[in-house]
C-alpha cells in the first residue's frame, strides 16, 4: 500500500529514463510511455484517494528510504489532506498536458522526457515529507520548464518586443531568485531545528524568537511568492505563460504555480506563527493589488494568453488572502481554490492551444464568430471562462466563497476591506473574459478563419471534457474535497495556534 | 422522493440530456424540455391542492467547515414558494409550448430547449432555496442562463453584446448583495432563512439598514431597477419566448421573490424601506416616460416591464408583501401574454419590429389581436381585468404612506394606459404601412395560439375575488379598501387610452404632434436620459484609464526594475540585468552559485 504513493510520484520519472533509451525515430513510441505513465499515476493517485482515511489529519501512505545517513536526509514521501488534493491536481493535469501534447512534431523525445521529469518534479515536492527533496523536486521541476519553454515555446513577433528567450530566461531568474530567498529561509529553520530536514521531526524541534522569525517567514513568504506570483514579482508569469508551448502552461499555472502557495501553508504557517501574524496585514494588502491590479491589466490585454495570463496572478491573490486569513474556512478555501483554479487554468490553456495551432493567430481581436466553426470548443471556453469568474456550479465558485467567508470572518479593518475589493474582483474577471469570449467566439464568423476544425471524436473532446467534468462534480459537491483538506487544514493551524500559546507562556 | 426535488431536478435532467444525448434529434429534445415543466407544474398543482400540509424536505450539508459555516442545500415550501412555483411552472409551460412554434426551424433548436430548461432549474433553485448562499448561487445560475438565452442568437453583433450586458450589469448587482450576506452572517452566525428572524433583532438598527441596502442591490440588479436598469430593454435581442419568460415570469421577478422571501431582514429598517421604495417609485415612472417615445413592439413591452416591476419594488418598500406578489403574478400572466402576442405579431411580418412598418393587423390575426388587446388592458388595470386588482392595491397602499409616491404612480398608471394604447393602435388599427409584408401576414399556428389563450384567460381571472392575497395570508383579511377609491382610479387609465386613441387611432398617425407639444424632453425620453452613453463613457474613460495606467506600470515600472528591486542592492541589479540580456544559461547557474555561496557563507558563520 505505501508503494503505491511513492510509485505513482516516481513512476513518470522512470519512464523518461526509459524515454532516454528509446530511439528518437520512434516518437509515437514514446508518446505512448508519457500517456502510459502519466495515465497510470493518475490512476494510481485516484486509487490512493478513494482508499484515503478522512479522519486522519495527519500524512498517510508515508513511505522513508534511507538516501543520505549523514545528513540525515531521507527519500520521505506521504499524503495528507492538502497534499491529496494537489497530487490529484497533478494527476489530472499531466495526463490532459500529455494528451494535448500530440501539436508538438519536432524533438518529440526530448519534449516528453521533459515533459515527465517535470511531472515528477512536482508531484514530488506536493508530497515531500523532507525539506532536502521538497527543495530537490522543486528545482527539479523549475528546469524542465526552462527548456520547454525555450526549445518549444513561441511568442508572436513584436509583443512587447520580446522574444520567448527573454520571457524564459526572466521567468527562471525569477523563480530562482525566489527559490534562493526561500533556500535561506529553509536552511535557518534546518539549523534552528537540530539539523534535520524531516518536517514532523523539525515541527517538534524548532525553537525560534519571534524577531528571528519575522524575517524567515518574510524570506518564506516572499520567496514562495515568486512563484504563486505575488505582486509585486508577477511580471515572469503572463509573459513566461505567453511563451510556453500549451502543456507547458497548463502545467505551469496549472500546477506549479501552486507550489509556492503549498509551500507557505506548509511550512511557514505551521512553524512560524509568530511570523505568520506579523506579515498577514501586509499579504492582505499585496493580494488587493493582485486581484484588482492584476485584473485590470487583464483588461487591457489583447493577446489570449496574456487575459488569461493576467488573470491567473489576479485568481492567486484570492489563494494567498485565503491563507493569510490564517483561520480553517480561508485556508481550506485557498486549498480547494488551488485545486479548482489549476483545473480552470490548464483548460483555459489547453483550449486557447487547440486553436492557436490551427489560426497561429490568438490576437482577441483578430477572431471573430469562431463559435460557428469549432462549437465544441467554443461551448468548452464560455464554461470555463464562466467558471473562471466564480460561477456557482463550479469548483471555483466553492472556493472562493470559502475564501470570502473566511476572509470577512478574520474581522479586522484591512481584512475587511480586502474582501470587498475581492468581491469586486469577480465582477472584473467576468468582464475581461466575457470581452474575450464574445470578441473572438461570437459575433459573425469571420471567412478567413475557414479552415479550422472542431473538435469532433472522442478522443479529441476528452482531455477538455474530462477537465470541465472535474470542475462540475467537486462544485457540485464540494464536500468531495474539502472533508479532506479541512482536518489538515485545521492540524496545521493547531500546530500554528499552539505554538504561538506556547512562547506567550514564556 | 420528495416531489419538490422531482420539480426542481426535472428541468435540469432535461438540459443534460438535451446536451449530451439527444442535441441531434430536435423535436425529440424540445418535447423532453416541454414534459420537464409540465411535470413540474403537474406536481405544484399536486402541492398547491394539498392546502397547507406542506412537508420540507430533509436539507443535505453542503459545505461543512467547523461550526461557524454550515451552508445547507435545501428546499422551503410555504405558501410564498408554492404561488411562485405555480407561477413560474405555469406560465413556464405556456412559454415552452409556445417556442415549439416560434423556434421552428432554427438550427439551435436543441441548444435553446436546452437553455431555457437550464434558465427553469435555476429559477425553480431560487424560488425553493432555503439560505442566502443557496439563492445566490442560482441566483448566479439565472444570470449565466440568461446570458445564453440572450446572446442566442450569438453571431448577431447586438445579441452578443446584449447577453455580455446582462450579465456584468447583473454582477454589479450581485457585488452588492454578496457583502451584504457576509455581512448578515457575521451579525448572526447563520445564513438559513429558518434561523435567521429570531436572530435579527440583536442587529443594531444602522446595520441593519446597511444589510437591507445591501442585499437590495442584488434585487436591483436583477429585477433591472433604476440605476442598474440598462441591461433589460437591450435584452430584448434574445428570441422572443425569451423576452417573455426573463421579462414576465422568472429572472425580473426573482427580485422582488427574493426581497418577499427576506422581507424579515427588509421590514425592521425605515431607512431600508424608503429606499426601497423611491427606488421602486422612480424606475416605475422613468420607465413609463421612456416607453412612450420607442418604436421597437418589443422595446415597448420592456419599458412597461421595468415601470411594473418599479411598482413592485414600490410596494416592498411600502411594507405591501402580498399586494407586491400580488401583482408579480398577474403581471407574470399578462406581460407574457403580451410579449408572446408581439412574437406572434413579428411572425407574422416576417421578423420586423418596428411598430411604424405594421398596421390594421387585426383583420388577419384575430386571435392575436384579440388576446392582445387582453393583455393591454389587463396591464392598463381596467376593471375586471387582474391587473385592476394588484395595481389598486399597491396604489392604495401608497396613498395611504406615502402621497408623493401615490402621484408618481397614479401619473405611471396614466402613462402605462397612454403608450400601451400608442402601441395597440399603431399596430393593429390604422392602414397597413407596409403593403407587401401586410399582404403576406398571416395568424400564427395553434402551437403559438393555445398558450395566448391559456394566458389570456389567466389574466382575466387572476384577479377576481383576491384569491391569490388570500392564498398567501390566510387567517389574515386583505386590507380592505374602500371600493370607490378603486374606481376612481379608473379614471386614470381611461385618460391615457383617450388621449392615445386622439392622436394614434387614424389612419395616417404619427409621433410628430407629440415630438412638437414635448419639445426636448422628447429627445431626452427618446434618447433612455442617456443612461447608455453615460455608462459608456464611465467605462471607456474611468475604467479604461484606470486598466491602461495598471498595465503601463506593470510593463514599465515593475517589468524594468523589477529584477533591480529584489537583487536589493544596485551592483547585483546590474549584473542580473546583464546577463539577462545576453539571454544565456549561464545567468542560471551563476544564481545558482549566488545560493550556494550564501548557504556556505551561513553556514560558515554559524
Amino acid at each position: 500500500m505505501e508503494h503505491l504513493l511513492t510509485i505513482a510520484i516516481l513512476l513518470p520519472l522512470a519512464s523518461a529514463f526509459l524515454a532516454f533509451l528509446l530511439p528518437a525515430k520512434k516518437p509515437g513510441a514514446i508518446r505512448a510511455l508519457a500517456l502510459f505513465a502519466t495515465g497510470v499515476s493518475l490512476l494510481l493517485t485516484l486509487y490512493i484517494f478513494s482508499q484515503f482515511d478522512r479522519q486522519d489529519a495527519g500524512y498517510q501512505f508515508v513511505k522513508s528510504i534511507e538516501w543520505l545517513p549523514s545528513l540525515k536526509v531521507n527519500l520521505k514521501f506521504g499524503v495528507d489532506g492538502i497534499s491529496m488534493t494537489l497530487l490529484l491536481l497533478v494527476g489530472i493535469v499531466s495526463f490532459c498536458g500529455a494528451l494535448v501534447s500530440h501539436e508538438i512534431h519536432d524533438r518529440q523525445k526530448e519534449y516528453y522526457i521533459l515533459f515527465l521529469a517535470l511531472t515528477t518534479g512536482i508531484s514530488g515536492t506536493f508530497c515531500a515529507m523532507d525539506m532536502f527533496f521538497f527543495y530537490f523536486f522543486y528545482e527539479m521541476a523549475v528546469i524542465p520548464m526552462y527548456l520547454l519553454i525555450g526549445m518549444y515555446g513561441s511568442l508572436p513577433a513584436g509583443k512587447h518586443g520580446r522574444t520567448k528567450e527573454y520571457a524564459t530566461m526572466k521567468l527562471t531568474l525569477y523563480l530562482t531568485a525566489g527559490a534562493v530567498l526561500a533556500l535561506i529561509g529553509l536552511l535557518t529553520m534546518y539549523y534552528a531545528g537540530g539539523k534535520t530536514f524531516d518536517m514532523v521531526e523539525l515541527k517538534n524541534n524548532l525553537r525560534l524568537a519571534g524577531s528571528t522569525q519575522k524575517w524567515v517567514f518574510a524570506c518564506l513568504l516572499f520567496g514562495f511568492g515568486f512563484l504563486a506570483s505575488l505582486f509585486p514579482f508577477h511580471t515572469w508569469s503572463p509573459l513566461g505563460y505567453a511563451a510556453a508551448p500549451t502543456a507547458a502552461s497548463m502545467m505551469h499555472a496549472g500546477v506549479l504555480k501552486k507550489l509556492g502557495a503549498y509551500g507557505i501553508i506548509r511550512l511557514a504557517l505551521p512553524l512560524l506563527p509568530e511570523g505568520a501574524r506579523h506579515w498577514v496585514d501586509l499579504l492582505a494588502i499585496l493580494c488587493i493589488f493582485n486581484i484588482l491590479y492584476a485584473g485590470l491589466a487583464a483588461l487591457t490585454q489583447k493577446d489570449w494568453k496574456f487575459v488569461i495570463g493576467y488573470s491567473s496572478v489576479s485568481h492567486m491573490g484570492y489563494v494567498m488572502l485565503g491563507i493569510a486569513t490564517l483561520n480553517v474556512i480561508g485556508v481550506s478555501g485557498a486549498v480547494l481554490l488551488m485545486f479548482a483554479h489549476g483545473v480552470m487554468a490548464a483548460l483555459t490553456f489547453s483550449l486557447i492551444g487547440f486553436f492557436y495551432h490551427q489560426t497561429h493567430n490568438r490576437n482577441v481581436p483578430d477572431l471573430s464568430g469562431l463559435a460557428r466553426k469549432i462549437p465544441f470548443i467554443g461551448v468548452c471556453m464560455v464554461m470555463a471562462a464562466m467558471a473562471s469568474s466564480g460561477l456557482p456550479g463550479f469548483a471555483n465558485f466553492a472556493s472562493e466563497i470559502m475564501v470570502f467567508i473566511g476572509a470577512w470572518h478574520q474581522g479586522s479593518t484591512v481584512f475587511r476591506i480586502a474582501t470587498i475589493c475581492a468581491v469586486w474582483g469577480i465582477v472584473v474577471t467576468a468582464t475581461y473574459l466575457l470581452w474575450a469570449v464574445r470578441t473572438s467566439f461570437f459575433g459573425p464568423f469571420d471567412e478567413k478563419w475557414n479552415m479550422l476544425k472542431d473538435a469532433t471524436t472522442l478522443k479529441q473532446k476528452f482531455p477538455y471534457a474530462f477537465l470541465l467534468a472535474v470542475l462540475l462534480v467537486v462544485g457540485f459537491w464540494p464536500r468531495s474535497l474539502t472533508d479532506i483538506i479541512k482536518p489538515s487544514v485545521q492540524r496545521i493551524l493547531a500546530t500554528n495556534s499552539h505554538r504561538l500559546a506556547q512562547m506567550e507562556k514564556q | 422522493m420528495n416531489p419538490v426535488w422531482i420539480i426542481l431536478f426535472a428541468p435540469l435532467c432535461a438540459a443534460a440530456i438535451i446536451t449530451l444525448l439527444t442535441r441531434k434529434a430536435q423535436m425529440l429534445s424540445a418535447l423532453i424540455s416541454c414534459a420537464a415543466i409540465i411535470t413540474g407544474f403537474v406536481l405544484t398543482l399536486q402541492l398547491f391542492a394539498q392546502q397547507g400540509n406542506w412537508m420540507s424536505p430533509e436539507p443535505l450539508q453542503w459545505l461543512v467547515v467547523d461550526n461557524i459555516v454550515r451552508i445547507e442545500f435545501g428546499a422551503t415550501i410555504d405558501r410564498l414558494s408554492i404561488l411562485m412555483l405555480l407561477v413560474v411552472t405555469g406560465v413556464g409551460s405556456a412559454i415552452h409550448i409556445y417556442s415549439l412554434g416560434y423556434m421552428k426551424g432554427d438550427p439551435g433548436f436543441s441548444r435553446f430547449f436546452a437553455c431555457l430548461s437550464l434558465f427553469t432549474f435555476s429559477m425553480l433553485g431560487i424560488v425553493l432555496s432555503n439560505n442566502f448562499i443557496q439563492i445566490f448561487i442560482f441566483w448566479e445560475l439565472v444570470g449565466v442562463s440568461s446570458y445564453l438565452l440572450i446572446g442566442f442568437w450569438f453571431e448577431k453583433h447586438s445579441a452578443a453584446e446584449a447577453g455580455k450586458k446582462a450579465f456584468l450589469t447583473n454582477r454589479i448587482g450581485d457585488f452588492g448583495m454578496m457583502l451584504g450576506v457576509l455581512l448578515l452572517w457575521t451579525n448572526t452566525g447563520t445564513f438559513n432563512f429558518a434561523e435567521l428572524p429570531a436572530k435579527i433583532a440583536a442587529i443594531p438598527s444602522c446595520t441593519l439598514g446597511l444589510i437591507g441596502a445591501l442585499i437590495f442591490c442584488g434585487a436591483v440588479g436583477k429585477s433591472a431597477q433604476f440605476p442598474l436598469h440598462v441591461w433589460l430593454p437591450d435584452a430584448m435581442e434574445g428570441p422572443t419566448p425569451v423576452s417573455a419568460l426573463i421579462h414576465a415570469a422568472t429572472m425580473v421577478a426573482a427580485g422582488v421573490y427574493m426581497l418577499c422571501r427576506v422581507s424579515f431582514v427588509i421590514l425592521p429598517s425605515e431607512t431600508a424601506l424608503t429606499l426601497i421604495a423611491w427606488i421602486g417609485g422612480i424606475t416605475a415612472l422613468m420607465a413609463a416616460t421612456i416607453a412612450i417615445a420607442q418604436n421597437d413592439i418589443k422595446r415597448i413591452l420592456a419599458y412597461s416591464t421595468l415601470s411594473q416591476l418599479g411598482y413592485m419594488v414600490m410596494a416592498v418598500g411600502l411594507t405591501g408583501i402580498t399586494p407586491a406578489m400580488f401583482h408579480l403574478t398577474t403581471h407574470a400572466f399578462f406581460k407574457a401574454l403580451l410579449f408572446l402576442g408581439a412574437g406572434s405579431v413579428i411572425m407574422a411580418m416576417h421578423h420586423e419590429q418596428d411598430i411604424w412598418k405594421m398596421g390594421g393587423l387585426w383583420k388577419k390575426t384575430p386571435i392575436t389581436f384579440a388576446t392582445f388587446m387582453i393583455g393591454t388592458l389587463a396591464l392598463a388595470g381596467v376593471w375586471p381585468l387582474s391587473g385592476f386588482y394588484s395595481k389598486d392595491e399597491i396604489l392604495l397602499l401608497a396613498l395611504e404612506h406615502n402621497k408623493a409616491l401615490f402621484i408618481m404612480g397614479a401619473f405611471t398608471a396614466f402613462l402605462t394606459a397612454y403608450y400601451m394604447g400608442r402601441e395597440c393602435f399603431v399596430v393593429f388599427f390604422g392602414k397597413p404601412r407596409d403593403k407587401h409584408a401586410y399582404d403576406h401576414a398571416h395568424e400564427s399556428p395553434w402551437v403559438m395560439t393555445l398558450p395566448l389563450v391559456f394566458l389570456a384567460v389567466l389574466s382575466i381571472i387572476g384577479g377576481w375575488g383576491s384569491y391569490i392575497p388570500h392564498f398567501l395570508k390566510p387567517d389574515e383579511h386583505a386590507a380592505h379598501h374602500d371600493a370607490w377609491k378603486g374606481f376612481a382610479l379608473l379614471l386614470v387609465p381611461a385618460a391615457g387610452f383617450l388621449l392615445s386613441a386622439k392622436i394614434y387611432l387614424k389612419a395616417d398617425a404619427s409621433d410628430a404632434p407629440v415630438k412638437a407639444a414635448l419639445g426636448r424632453a422628447w429627445t431626452w425620453v427618446e434618447n433612455k436620459y442617456y443612461f447608455d452613453e453615460l455608462y459608456a463613457w464611465i467605462i471607456r474613460y474611468v475604467q479604461g484609464t484606470i486598466a491602461m495606467l495598471c498595465e503601463l506600470f506593470d510593463r514599465w515600472v515593475l517589468q524594468r526594475l523589477g529584477i533591480g528591486g529584489l537583487a536589493g542592492t544596485t551592483s547585483v541589479a546590474g549584473k542580473t540585468l546583464r546577463l539577462l540580456q545576453t539571454g544565456n544559461i549561464q545567468s542560471y547557474a551563476f544564481l545558482f552559485g549566488l545560493g550556494v555561496t550564501v548557504i556556505i557563507y551561513y553556514v560558515v558563520v554559524r
